[in-house]
């Protein structure tokens, strides 16, 4: 009680007026940020806008006539539509099937430099600063860079795409594994290395329990990236469902029915897995009752 | 009448957690509900801040049912009816006048909100409340730097601001040391005292209800099994709200300083 009544009257002015002084300079340096946000936002798109080729104002308005001109050959062929779509699910299957395989890889080599590169877990808590930097490396080159490579090495074909994809998810979701890890309790590891389990049987069970839950949660949203990315590499001679889009889209050969059977095969199967990711995610990441 | 609560049912799947809960409250008054872990105390506050949503029945606040309210009228009733919660649930990164000054958001816009542009009676009516609780000195502290009592003073602060009619306290006292327990329960009985605001506090421990509350409300499995005057709850019937046999003692697990007091004096 004495806590309640003992604090006397004195030291509220002084307590009020230090606390106004604090928020006034918070709101100035509010004010300040949100007026140099504002400022460089429109002196940045004044600047690009003056340095577009075409001019964005102009170009804008022409924007939906290439969707028109397809969707108008298409819609005249539309007969051809259901021979397209079976022609070119094969297409579809390697293109998930490369980024299945990718997403598979590279979850696993990225839960091992995961474990290698995380304070406190590492097998080398020396070395944590060389598998952070490669996995950094991995990530930061973009896949088609490494797909162009490999495919002037290799030749074309899902192989140099499957590698490139890999590559990247490494070290995406060795990224994303490490900071799962960092969550982790060392509780249950400590416990395991009292009993004498080397590095291997402490990961193995004391940390992936753990973490599994959230590990495959992030691997199945790396799957849908992939997919996106294992069609683009199509673009570049990678095969699957990118390489016949390529095809089906370039201008003035009348082929944009077979683009328009792509398309929808494409946007169905990005919807799909998009949706059952989502739900196994959901399921995964609210403690798996259904 | 005040408060009116009748045949209040909540049902979780096929199990009630709440069961028929009936009682009337003539005026003001400090109310302690007491019942083991499960009883469904806390659902039954949470229900009467609209936090869950009742299955059946009726609770008339004024003559108003207030399980009927939608949106804006729902979160007006909220605004008039403070809560206190176990685990304090305030914004752990902001600092304690702004989290005393939520209490006022149902009046805020969400752009004044989005800009934390408090007026400044406001701010100064904040920096008075936690003064009159004894913690004016911490108010530009973050509210995670602070104890477990100065925090849940601080939501007590944040309750004030609202200037409610009511204060809904879940197990206000559960997590603090036994004098932290009893700075906050003097300010919850200074406030219904000082303010006349009715408060209902669910409580743990049998002597914080008996030496703090006008009335006491026992629930076993949902119903209420003890609704009397501190006086009418004898050991007997604690051990009816309980469901302990004779071994139940109260003093095995008080936590008031006293008792404790009491205990060695007897043993030593």
């Amino acid at each position: 009680m004495a806590e309640l009544t003992a604090s006397a009257g004195s030291g509220v002015p002084h307590i009020r007026e230090h606390y106004m002084d604090l928020i006034r300079r918070k709101r100035m340096y509010g004010g300040l940020t949100l007026a140099i946000f504002t400022l460089l936002m429109v002196s940045g798109f004044v600047l690009a806008d003056s340095r577009n080729a075409g001019g964005f104002w102009d170009g804008i308005l022409n924007v939906f006539d290439f969707p028109h001109q397809v969707l108008s050959e298409a819609w005249e062929k539309i007969d051809l539509l259901p021979a397209h779509l079976v022609h070119f699910f094969p297409a579809l299957i390697e293109t998930i099937n490369i980024a299945a395989v990718s997403t598979l890889i590279g979850a696993m080599l990225g839960l091992v430099l995961s474990l290698l590169s995380t304070r406190g877990l590492a097998r080398f808590p020396r070395l944590i600063p060389l598998f952070r930097r490669s996995m950094d490396i991995m990530r930061a080159i973009p896949e088609i860079v490494i797909a162009l490579v490999l495919i002037f090495v290799l030749g074309g074909g899902p192989v140099p795409a499957m590698i490139a994809i890999a590559l990247h998810t490494t070290g995406a979701l060795g990224k994303l594994f490490s900071e799962v890890n960092e969550n982790a309790s060392l509780k249950p590891v400590e416990g395991l290395q009292s009993v004498g389990a080397t590095w291997f049987q402490r990961m193995w069970l004391g940390v992936i329990p753990q973490v599994a839950p959230n590990y495959l949660s992030y691997a199945l949203l790396r799957f849908e990236i992939n997919i996106r990315a294992s069609a683009i590499l199509g673009f570049v001679g990678a095969g699957g469902i990118g390489y016949e889009l390529k095809n089906a889209m370039s201008w003035g050969q009348g082929k944009f029915d077979e683009a328009a059977a792509i398309f929808i095969l494409l946007f169905g199967a990005i919807v799909l897995f998009d949706q059952l990711s989502s739900y196994y995610r959901h399921r995964l990441t609210s403690g798996g009752a259904a | 009448m005040l408060l009116r609560v009748e045949n209040v049912t909540k049902m979780f799947g096929q199990k009630a957690a709440v069961d028929n809960a009936t009682f009337n409250v003539e005026k003001s008054a400090m109310i302690g509900i007491i019942g083991r872990s499960g009883a469904g105390k806390s659902t039954f506050l949470r229900m009467m801040n609209r936090l869950t949503d009742a299955s059946s029945g009726e609770i008339k606040f004024d003559g108003h049912n207030i399980l009927d309210l939608k949106g804006g009228d729902k979160r007006a009733w909220q605004s008039d009816c403070a809560m206190i919660f176990q685990q304090f649930n305030l914004v752990p990164r902001m600092d304690v006048v702004s989290n005393v000054l939520h209490g006022t958001l149902n009046r805020r816009s969400t752009l004044a909100t989005m800009f934390n542009l408090f007026p400044q009676d406001d701010i100064h009516r904040a920096i008075d409340i936690l003064d009159r609780l004894g913690i004016a000195e911490q108010a530009p502290k973050r509210a995670e730097a602070l104890s477990g009592g100065q925090q849940q003073r601080v939501a007590i602060a944040r309750a004030l601001m609202q200037d409610p009619k009511i204060i809904l306290a879940d197990e206000p006292i559960a997590s603090l040391d036994p004098m932290n327990a009893q700075v906050v329960m003097d300010a919850l009985r200074r406030i219904h005292e000082e303010d006349g605001r009715m408060v209902i506090a669910n409580l743990h421990t049998l002597d914080t209800a008996r030496r703090y509350c006008d009335r006491v409300i026992g629930m076993r499995d949902g119903r209420i099994v003890f609704d009397g005057t501190p006086d009418q709850l004898t050991t007997g019937a604690a051990r009816d709200i309980y469901g302990a046999d004779a071994s139940f003692s109260e003093e095995a697990t008080s936590t008031s300083i006293e008792t404790l007091d009491t205990a060695e004096y007897v043993t030593a």
